[in-house]
């Protein structure tokens, strides 16, 4: 498994699209914190890293996909799964390893924004003057959101061989188990049974890890999401028909 | 016997791919599949690889069965897939160095030198894959599939889309290996199942028509060509005009 991790990992370094995604993911969030007025910290007057944590989801919806569109779907397209198919690796160490680079990279987007917090920290009226718990409750929130985001793009990379069919069908599995539960919650007839299917949604567990209180429930949420999306990906995966 | 097909069957959907196919094979010999296209040689050798599942029937490799034990037959075969499908932003030894940890190859540096050396890609060691010929695509494909030196060979076409020089170049590699290992390798050209194999499997439309030694094919046709034999076999007289 470790093979299949670091080939991969390494292949996104050496196609740019490690640094291009994490570049962009440093940007955009930079962009909204500190510049744009609408959600600049500096305007807000707030000692709160609140905007990172609304925005950061919905740029990993679009992330996420495009740095795992490749990985099975090429695999498949070049004829090179049946070379790591027929060598003494499992289907599960092939899924895990492509899984954990692609997680690798989230991780590694998400580490250079401890600068915003160290700089918010810095310039509270008093210094310090910062919520850290629920900055420590979104990080794991938006880790765990990564790592959901990352599986149904593995799962969508293994659907077909075409890199844009994959990254369409990513976004928009992670855009709905996002928000599309909360949306599909207000319709009129569901109404009675709105909190069930809120609770599907992964916006309603996120929230709830960011506000600093690590409930396992919201964790047992999060782990059997990507346990599931992870064994269907090995089903298709073993089931060898594309 | 290090290869033993055991009346396998592929069904995919409604077409029957491979149909009650039963061979064996030795070690030190080369063994050459034949059979027109589409006739169920990959399928067979995909199956013999644990890369997809028999429907019915069994087989085994060095004593280990695809279905029971894939790991330990995946570690006793070396792999050429039909159209040598390879890590094209590699570099050659990048590409070698993967695939012995793939196997945890100790010495691996060493290894991967003997195989460059044996294969004969010394002067392109350095390029990237996606820059080599198809000729030197084929060498690096078949240095994947002796880096762990495997008991068994399974080479789909490992000859097509060569020049002469490199076809030679390629079967003198392929009698080198076939004396101390069991080589199954499939081809459409006639001459080189005679200038190399000591059995010959045919199959055509799934079906198992011939499974001799190449004397005794010989002898049992009376002395007719490979060729002949084959066509005989595979396309009886009046099917096709």
């Amino acid at each position: 498994m470790f093979t299949i991790f670091s080939k991969d990992f390494s292949d996104f370094f050496n196609s740019l699209v490690a640094y291009i995604t994490i570049g962009i993911f440093l940007i955009v969030t930079g962009l909204f914190l500190w510049v744009f007025p609408e959600s600049s910290i500096l305007d807000y007057g707030y000692a709160g890293l609140e905007s990172l944590f609304n925005i950061a989801p919905y740029i990993f919806m679009f992330l996420i996909p495009a740095i795992t569109m490749r990985s099975l779907a090429e695999e498949k397209k070049e004829g090179t799964f049946e070379l790591l198919a027929t060598r003494p690796l499992t289907d599960w160490q092939i899924v895990l390893g492509k899984y954990f680079a692609a997680f690798a990279i989230v991780v590694l987007a998400l580490i250079p924004t401890l600068i915003y917090y160290i700089s918010v920290y810095q310039l509270g009226v008093t210094r310090g003057n910062i919520d850290s718990g629920a900055v420590v409750g979104s990080y794991i929130g938006l880790f765990l959101l990564g790592a959901c985001f990352s599986a149904i793009g593995i799962f969508a990379s293994s659907v077909s061989r075409n890199q844009i069919i994959s990254f369409s069908i990513a976004v928009f599995l992670c855009f709905f188990a996002f928000s599309g539960f909360d949306s599909i919650s207000q319709l009129l007839s569901l109404q009675n049974i709105e909190t069930i299917i809120t609770s599907f949604g992964m916006n309603q567990h996120y929230q709830s890890i960011s506000r600093g209180v690590l409930d396992t429930r919201d964790l047992i949420y999060f782990l059997s999401f990507i346990a599931l999306f992870l064994l269907i990906t090995k089903t298709i995966l073993g089931g060898r028909k594309w | 016997m290090s290869i033993v097909v055991d009346n396998i069957s592929k069904v995919y959907g409604q077409q029957m791919a491979v149909d009650h196919v039963s061979f064996k094979a030795e070690k030190g010999r080369i063994l050459g599949f034949m059979g027109p296209n589409g006739a169920g040689k990959s399928t067979t050798m995909k199956i013999l690889t644990c890369f997809i599942p028999q429907t019915s029937g069994a087989a085994s490799v060095c004593g280990f069965d695809v279905t029971a034990n894939p790991m330990d037959v995946r570690r006793n075969i070396g792999y050429l897939p039909e159209h040598n499908p390879l890590y094209l932003d590699m570099y050659v030894k990048e590409a070698l160095g993967f695939i012995s940890d793939l196997h945890a190859i100790e010495k691996k540096n060493q290894r991967i030198a003997e195989v460059i050396e044996l294969t004969g890609l010394g002067e392109e060691q350095h390029k990237k894959i996606s820059a080599l010929s198809k000729g030197y695509r084929q060498r690096v494909g078949l240095a994947q599939a002796i880096i762990h030196d495997p008991a068994v060979l399974i080479l789909d076409e490992p000859t097509t889309g060569l020049d002469p020089n490199q076809i030679i170049g390629i079967r003198q590699l392929i009698r080198d290996l076939g004396k101390s290992k069991t080589v199954i390798f499939s081809t459409h050209i006639m001459q080189e199942v005679e200038a190399l194999c000591n059995d010959v499997v045919i199959i055509n439309k799934g079906r198992l028509v011939a499974n001799d030694s190449i004397e005794g094919l010989k002898e049992h046709f009376s002395a007719k060509s490979l060729e002949e034999i084959f066509v005989s076999l595979t396309n009886p007289v009046g099917e096709n005009g």
